[in-house]
């Protein structure tokens, strides 16, 4: 048995995030006559279909050009829109770094970037457009928010959280259908530690997709007497640093888990952040400096190393058990 | 304001340009020459603006984006003589701590400025995004933009050129520099431009010229321009300029883009430009 908050253990559906994205999309544009939406050719992908029917004037087609879009995006602030742009994590960040860089995080413009089909788990594409580097090169730029939710209802609360915050923000999620588990009225709060599971053994610290496996994982680990703690960390940066500090003093032990490379990402955060305030033994289960390749998602996460069955090998090795 | 009291003004904005340019021995003097013309006329004649009263949003007036963000001398002075900010913090162009960055930046707040600028091709965009919130907005006020015709190499030009035709943005007036010069040399050496009105032509726009020393003709064909309003054709202007205009030794040679005078050169060119209101 494990303690958990927010979360059921046995979900009755799957959705995929990007539907989380586009409802959020729907609502807070219901809500708020100033949000906008761009995207580049994506519009089904992203499940950006509710929004532009329902506001067409407020939805803007800017085709296969990614770099106007970020420009268009930047610009449409100047007069007090809240633009979203739309398209997969790949075009949305390495394809226009220097776009977001100069005319929306430099210029701190209230540009909501909308990242799909992020990761591994987009699956039979394979490598072009699996980007693993993003959040990385997000959470360098100053002045950038990174959100990366775990399942359908968190991209949706989030969607509708970061159209409440001013500021840039990155908004990663992907393109699967995955267990639905977050209860609706949980909490979300952009920049706080939602602790999915409590224990005292060690703490997971995961985010996006790894966190439901990190969920199956403490539930495996319990079965042995291992009682694992486990944290969605759902907002990268900023980073919630007194949380993973209090659970790694109770723990004495943290696993980080994502969909992203080793270097840059979550993973390298959380490890700056406890060696600054409580230095902690570590390890990762992360994609180890590779690109990825084509073949379903859970066949992807199995050979790279980051379902549930990775963080349980990864775990006890780390508690030398 | 008349063709003679503008074409003074600007004289003084050229001696703010290359004594800002000395003070700190960096700067790009040549297209800050060569611009100088149309940011006077734009900023002291044309456009509808608050400088007392500067706000990010710009609602109720027309705004200015810089793509071409090196030649900031120019655009911090005009915007200090305009009234957006204490002429006397011209002294401040690019050292530390100063709201007047080498390229434009919003960071340190500085009035007039809407968007960060210097890495190339990004401000017609930004632009149009401007100028779409304008029409949802319902105002009838107009964005500018000016853009280097060396920028034009940049790819994001051409899928913003594409973009703007097809969403009928029709309350933009886009200028190039056409001054044929870049930092390694003539465009026609470094990359060739070709066809200039064929292209933007081809991607929809309305094309216009016009001289950029001449405030006749750059009133002319403002006025022409903002005549198109409702037609669903964005306007871009190909205005004919030389690099380094108003500095006889700095006219019309790639070799002034990005360096600063001598203490004896800048005596010549003060020499040359005789000051209608105090230096800062």
């Amino acid at each position: 048995m494990v303690d958990t908050h927010h979360i059921t253990l046995d979900p009755t559906e799957s959705k995929d995030t990007r539907s989380g994205f586009g409802q959020g999309l729907l609502e807070a544009g219901q809500a708020n006559d100033q949000v906008v939406g761009l995207c580049a050719d994506l519009t089904g992908s992203l499940k950006m279909n509710a929004f532009k029917d329902a506001f067409p004037d407020r939805f803007f087609q800017v085709g296969i050009a990614e770099a106007n879009m970020m420009g268009v995006a930047a610009g449409m602030t100047i007069g007090g829109k809240i633009p979203f742009t739309g398209t997969f994590a790949n075009f949305s960040t390495g394809r226009v770094y220097d776009q977001i860089r100069q005319s929306i995080a430099y210029s701190e413009k209230n540009v909501k970037i909308c990242a799909s089909h992020a990761g591994l788990t987009l699956g039979e594409d394979g490598a072009t457009h699996q980007i693993l580097e993003d959040i990385g090169m997000m959470k360098m730029l100053p002045n950038m928010t990174v959100i990366v939710p775990a399942d359908y209802e968190q991209t949706r609360q989030a969607t509708l959280a970061v159209a409440k915050h001013h500021g840039p923000v990155y908004l990663r999620f992907g393109r699967p259908k995955v267990p639905v588990f977050i209860q609706p009225e949980a909490p979300f709060e952009i920049g706080k530690i939602q602790k999915v599971i409590s224990g005292d053994d060690v703490t997971i610290a995961a985010c996006g997709h790894l966190v439901w496996e990190a969920v199956q994982a403490a539930q495996a680990l319990a079965k042995d007497g291992i009682r694992a703690e486990v944290l969605n960390v759902h907002t990268i940066k900023p980073l919630d640093e007194a949380s993973l500090v209090a659970s790694a003093k109770k723990t004495g032990a943290v696993v980080v888990a994502e969909e992203h490379q080793r270097l840059g990402g979550l993973g390298s955060s959380v490890s700056q952040a406890l060696s600054a305030h409580h230095p902690t033994k570590m390890d990762f289960v992360a994609v180890e400096d590779q690109f990825g390749e084509s073949g379903t998602p859970a066949q992807l996460m199995e050979k790279y190393g980051l379902n549930a069955n990775a963080i349980v090998a990864k775990t006890k090795a780390l508690l030398g058990k | 304001m008349n063709s003679t009291e503008l074409s003074s003004l600007a004289t003084q904005v050229r001696r703010d340009i290359v004594r800002m340019v000395h003070a700190v021995q960096s700067g790009h003097p040549g297209g800050s020459l060569g611009c100088t013309d149309l940011l006077v006329q734009l900023y002291f004649d044309t456009m509808t603006i608050q400088p007392d009263a500067f706000d990010m949003d710009g609602k109720g007036e027309d705004v200015f984006f810089l793509s071409n963000g090196h030649i900031s001398p120019v655009w911090y002075s005009v915007l200090a003589r305009r009234g957006y900010f204490p002429v006397s913090e011209l002294a401040t162009f690019r050292k530390l701590n100063s709201r007047l960055q080498g390229h434009p930046a919003t960071e340190e707040g500085l009035p007039g400025i809407r968007v960060a600028s210097g890495s190339l091709g990004q401000g017609l965009s930004v632009a149009l995004g401007a100028a779409q919130v304008k029409t949802l907005n319902g105002e009838d006020t107009w964005v500018y933009s000016l853009h280097g015709d060396g920028e034009l190499q940049e790819g994001q030009i051409w899928e913003a050129a594409m973009y703007a035709a097809h969403h009928k943005v029709d309350n933009i007036v886009s200028f190039i520099d056409c001054n044929g010069q870049q930092i390694d040399g003539s465009t026609d050496d470094v990359m060739s431009l070709g066809d200039l009105a064929g292209k933007w032509s081809a991607f929809g726009w309305r094309v216009l010229t016009c001289d950029g020393h001449d405030f006749d003709d750059l009133q002319r064909v403002i006025s022409e321009a903002k005549g198109h309003r409702g037609s669903g054709v964005p306007t871009v202007v190909l205005m004919k300029t030389e690099m380094g205009k108003g500095v006889d030794f700095m006219e019309g040679t790639h070799k002034w883009h990005g360096i600063a005078p001598s203490d004896d050169q800048l005596a010549d060119a003060l020499n040359q430009l005789e000051s209608s209101l105090e230096d800062y």
